[in-house]
């Protein structure tokens, strides 16, 4: 298999702060790879030295084949960067904007200015193409970012979260986006809080903490673990300490990974009996409000693998809008 | 020639966005009326003394013109990320920093030109301009200036630091150069001062070049501002690396 992106042991520390710490990974060409962890994980850190905004202090990455260590500027023609701040120029207008990000790629004239408006046209921007960059709606900033990491047609995408901040529509038409891309054969990083996200596009997911990769594999292999499982989200009212302690030993078989005064999530092996439950809370005084099947999901591995909950990975990103229901927690 | 794109766009953007802006121009050309108008109230003279100020204007001209703008840009973009973008693009440091002060560097020699102009229109007889070495002066003292400018803008974060540190060098430069008054009459202890700064060389090399009154000869004044700029240039791209890329 032909990797786009393969980092060995890469290490940074910032004085006496590790913030990445060995970090191997591989990322197959063609492939969108979720890059996924807490804030303060490591990941911007890892982006920037991937990207050739940062050193790192030890290890090697090869993007393309290329040394990013001997050959910076060959490996930056081979890679757009969408970072996660819109930083387009907001003096000049989307069109302008285009055509400048092209011209550091050293495209002509000429084509920088069709591709400008092929862009503008895909991602629904033709109207405002006229229009100052500083004048545009947080979704039009983020859209035109995102056009122009790949107005150069690069074969690599690093998107750094991509949808974070903006509104339901303009998410759904970059997330369409990012998936044509990837049809196209562009190797996409990705790094998104929102972890339904990573679970509807990507191929392979890495999840980082504290500078390290704890798990890496493809999407399929990290659900499988909990496909088999049964889950049950309650919405309930009065659950008090002594209540909840005493859960698991009324219920042997149930487990439950999170309890608290107004909810609970129950997982089994087995179909889990909701009548016996909800008696048993009732006759101890807590009303429950909802109870409702909950799908296995990335979310689920990542708070095993981690020992964190999902809400972690977007505490201070963002409004969230995607509707990743554990990012948003 | 893919280099060569990206330099010249980047050039021209800087152009457009930030040097042929009205408030720069205005700023460029009001500067120098302001600062003659300042010495003749003060000296009392009249308009003969234009060509005794002329070579102090040019140089302080070129200064104002060369560092006020690029500092503050840089910075700016810096602090609000664009920069990132301009780091990201496949072409050496070298040509990046050199397009980013390519338009300081353009716009402070016009900024030469304009007292230069003036004083020749309405003015002043100006014979002994020798223009060649004149131009070559100015480059000399714009690409130095530009090339302080980026020190500057790399050492601070914010800017109002850039601001606050660019007048904290160049001000004391109007005084310490010999622009206006002639260093042998500065404090024997600041003189020394005076010769580690590259306005210093540079206003003695116009005075030169258009009175054919400089102190030291043309070759040393040139060759220390090639020397500063060298210096300059080195130590903001090693701080570019240090700080940016690091």
């Amino acid at each position: 298999m032909t990797h786009a992106i393969v980092v060995e042991n890469l290490t940074k520390r910032f004085d006496s702060v590790t913030a990445v710490a060995g970090i191997s990974l591989a990322v197959p060409q063609g492939a969108l790879f979720g890059f996924l962890g807490p804030n303060g994980a490591g990941k911007t850190t890892t982006i920037t030295m991937l990207t050739g905004l940062a050193r790192p202090d030890t290890g090697t990455i090869r993007i393309d084949g290329l040394d990013c260590t001997t050959r910076p500027r060959a490996a930056q023609d081979r890679i757009g960067v969408v970072p996660d701040e819109s930083n387009l120029y907001p003096e000049l207008t989307g069109f302008e904007n285009l055509c400048f990000c092209a011209a550091l790629y050293g495209i002509d004239r000429t084509e920088r200015r069709a591709r400008a408006r092929e862009l503008l046209d895909a991602f629904g921007l033709t109207g405002a193409g006229d229009r100052r960059f500083g004048g545009y709606s947080k979704g039009m900033k983020r859209r035109l970012t995102v056009a122009a990491g790949i107005i150069h047609r690069p074969p690599i995408l690093f998107l750094d979260e991509p949808t974070s901040g903006i509104d339901v529509a303009s998410a759904r038409q970059l997330r369409q986006m990012i998936a044509t891309l990837r049809g196209k054969g562009t190797t996409v990083f990705l790094t998104t809080h929102h972890i339904e996200e990573a679970e509807r596009l990507c191929d392979r997911v890495a999840f980082i903490v504290a500078g390290r990769v704890v798990r890496e594999d493809t999407v399929d292999a990290l659900l499988e673990p909990v496909r088999d499982r049964h889950a049950l989200l309650v919405a309930c009212a009065g659950l008090d300490a002594a209540t909840a302690a005493a859960l698991p030993r009324a219920f042997p078989g149930l487990e439950f990974p999170l309890l608290e005064p107004d909810r609970m999530r129950v997982e089994a092996h087995t179909p889990i009996p909701v009548a016996p439950l909800v008696r048993h809370l009732d006759e101890r005084g807590v009303r429950v409000l909802e109870a409702r099947r909950a799908r296995p999901t990335l979310e689920d591995v990542f708070i095993r693998v981690t020992g964190l909950e999902a809400g972690a990975l977007g505490a201070d990103k963002g409004n969230g809008n995607s509707g990743g229901k554990g990012g948003n927690a | 020639m893919k280099t060569w794109i990206a330099f010249w766009n980047i050039l021209l953007k800087d152009m457009r966005t930030y040097y042929l802006k009205p408030p720069n121009v205005s700023w460029g050309l009001l500067f120098p009326l302001v600062w003659t108008g300042m010495f003749l109230v003060r000296s009392g003279g009249g308009l003969d003394d234009v060509a005794a100020l002329l070579p102090g204007l040019v140089a302080v001209s070129v200064l104002f013109g060369t560092t006020s703008m690029l500092a503050v840009t840089v910075t700016f973009e810096k602090k609000h990320r664009s920069f990132e973008r301009l780091l990201l693009a496949p072409i050496p440091l070298e040509v990046l920093m050199l397009a980013k002060t390519g338009g300081a560097i353009f716009f402070g020699m016009v900024n030469a030109f304009v007292p230069l102009g003036l004083a020749a229109l309405f003015v002043a007889d100006l014979p002994l301009v020798a223009w060649g070495a004149f131009t070559a002066t100015v480059l000399l003292v714009a690409v130095s200036s530009a090339f302080l400018g980026l020190f500057i803008a790399v050492a601070v974060s914010e800017v109002f630091e850039a601001q606050t540190f660019s007048n904290f060098l160049r001000f004391p430069m109007l005084f310490l150069c010999g622009l206006f008054f002639p260093i042998e009459r500065l404090p024997a202890l600041l003189q020394p001062l005076s010769y580690a700064l590259p306005l210093t060389y540079g206003a003695d090399a116009i005075r030169g070049t258009v009175l054919g009154a400089a102190t030291m000869p043309l070759a040393l004044d040139l060759g220390a501002l090639a020397a500063f700029c060298a210096l300059l240039f080195g130590l903001s791209l090693r701080n570019i690396r240090r700080r940016w890329i690091a």
